[in-house]
């Protein structure tokens, strides 16, 4: 085993079911080792439910609804707020690439407002919105603003001018220069900052509902606490992981079907 | 390597007979059948701030002639050829194609293939129809220009799956489709090996053989500018100081004595005024 195994290399032996469940291996040892350290009282449950207790806990939400409702409104208002956020982004990310003017008008105001923490508005959030839906769709569509603005501002800029060049020699207008020149080359960097968008989209999603609200997956858990119901909070926690790794699978998996022309997507 | 060779081998095995073919294909053709453009150029100059690259140029290119422009990198080659295909514009003087040029009848290939690697093969060819673009026959237009570059069977691949010299090809198709009537090359081959050079000057010959444009090669390579060019113009300090019939007939021999000569005598000019200004 070398360090470098991880770079592009001439194909070699591979067994593909194996493949797909070597990245399963450490989550599935983990709970293993977890539910073997309840059940021999190593891990008291006070501190820490078994595996299975917290799969119990949620068949019985399940059972009752309340789950599915609550992991429905936190589904909702994140990819509202994504959405909202990243076509503002990307909006914003397009005008400043292109035109020179724009970038000079916003630029350095973005970049202020860009330092301070989103989550250190939800005071003044609660205030303007209450513990409404627009005081969520609000944090995270600014949370998800930046990382969406930035690459797509950074794509744009960095699309090969000898490119641009040659568009221009061959006739293009500047709509076709957009359609297939800049864009496409610009979309790499865009699901970089998809991808990290998603990461802020849930991290202040779940900050908004442990602080106010009155459903969803953050409040879920926070209520939970609140009767001590140990099982119910290291459930919700659970499924903030398995929705994390759902959108970066989504992602990745809309990466892979535009940038089927990228050497880094080619299969061989 | 695979690549270089498998396009190589099929030029380098019957000597003989490809030589005896493209002695009948180039004595077949006179200068009157040329639907190239004539190029006049009078009292170019251009300047980079400070910096005059060119400094008067006075140049006349009849229709379908093949012409070189050599000289020591900085003596203003590329720029001139950049003006010529418009890339630039001129602070005095003019340059005139004859007749009201199109957009589509000037080409330029560079000497990075610039193809989209995020368009296959087919329509990156395509791009070179400038306007003609939407039309119904683009596609049978651009098939035609690959198979004349001899790739039409990599019309569905990307880009970066192909080797340097075919990449090099594609951006030939891309100049080609719209049937140029002058072609303007800035070192087209200066990223190429040894022997991928040679089977793409051969290409290079073929088409400006067969298509009858206007050629104007930028190159650093006075070799490859004598095997190909039917004269050599050698750039100094921004002015054209020698301007160089080549008499030799086509096809010619690589390495033959009196291509060999010509080569010589330019090589002695250029080291010579490179002696003289002495900033080597």
């Amino acid at each position: 085993m070398s360090l470098i195994e991880n770079l592009p290399r001439v194909r070699g032996l591979r067994l593909p079911r194996a493949d797909g469940l070597i990245p399963w291996i450490v989550p599935l040892g983990i709970l293993l080792v977890w539910q073997l350290a309840c059940v021999t009282g190593f891990v008291p449950a006070r501190v820490l439910p078994a595996p299975s207790d917290v799969a119990l806990a949620g068949w019985k939400l399940l059972m009752s609804g309340e789950l599915v409702r609550n992991i429905w409104v936190s589904f909702w208002r994140a990819s509202v707020g994504f959405l909202i956020g990243g076509s503002i982004g990307f909006a914003f990310g397009l005008a400043n690439g292109l035109s020179q003017l724009s970038s000079k008008l916003t630029d350095t105001t973005l970049q202020m407002v860009r330092n301070i923490p989103h989550l250190a508005l939800i005071p003044l959030v609660i205030l303007w919105f209450g513990i409404d839906e627009s005081a969520k769709l609000f944090l995270v569509a600014l949370g998800v603003f930046f990382p969406i603005y930035l690459n797509t501002l950074h794509g744009i800029r960095t699309v090969d001018p000898q490119l641009i060049e040659m568009g221009r020699i061959y006739g293009m207008t500047d709509g076709e220069l957009f359609r297939r020149v800049i864009f496409p080359g610009a979309l790499p960097s865009i699901f970089v900052g998809v991808r990290f968008a998603l990461g802020i989209m849930w991290l202040t999603l779940i900050v908004a509902e442990t602080i106010a609200a009155s459903s969803g997956l953050g409040y879920m858990a926070m209520q939970a606490r609140e009767f001590m119901l140990i099982d119910v909070v290291v459930l919700s926690i659970l499924i903030y992981a398995l929705l994390g790794k759902l959108a970066d699978s989504a992602s990745r998996v809309l990466e892979r079907l535009t940038l089927s022309w990228h050497p880094a997507f080619q299969k061989h | 390597m695979q690549e270089g060779l498998r396009f190589l081998l099929p030029d380098a095995e019957p000597v003989e007979r490809t030589d005896f073919l493209e002695q009948a294909r180039l004595a077949r053709r006179g200068p009157e059948v040329s639907r190239g453009l004539p190029l006049t150029i009078r009292g170019l100059r251009k300047s980079f701030g400070e910096n005059e690259v060119l400094r008067g140029i006075d140049l006349h290119i009849p229709a379908g002639q093949f012409v070189a422009i050599v000289g020591r990198s900085g003596c203003g080659k590329s720029t001139l050829l950049r003006l010529i295909a418009g890339l630039e514009t001129s602070d005095a003087g003019t340059i005139s194609f004859g007749e009201q040029a199109r957009p589509e009848d000037v080409r330029v290939m560079f000497q990075e293939p610039r193809l989209l690697p995020w368009a296959r093969v087919l329509s990156n060819v395509e791009v070179g129809l400038g306007g003609d673009r939407a039309s119904s026959n683009a596609q049978m237009r651009a098939e035609r220009a690959l198979t004349e570059v001899g790739l039409d069977d990599k019309r569905g691949q990307w880009p970066a799956v192909l080797s340097g010299g075919q990449k090099q090809r594609v951006a030939l198709a891309r100049a080609l489709v719209s049937d140029p009537r002058v072609l303007a090359f800035d070192e087209p081959l200066g990223a190429l090996d040894a022997l991928t050079r040679i089977s793409m000057q051969r290409l290079l010959e073929r088409v400006w053989h067969d298509q009858a444009f206007t050629a104007i090669l930028v190159t650093h390579d006075v070799s490859e500018a004598v095997a190909l060019a039917d004269r050599v113009l050698v750039i100094e300090d921004g002015r054209i100081a020698h301007d160089v019939a080549v008499d030799i007939p086509r096809p010619r021999r690589r390495g033959s004595a009196d291509l060999a000569a010509l080569e010589g005598s330019i090589l002695r000019e250029l080291l010579l005024s490179a002696d003289e200004t002495s900033d080597l």
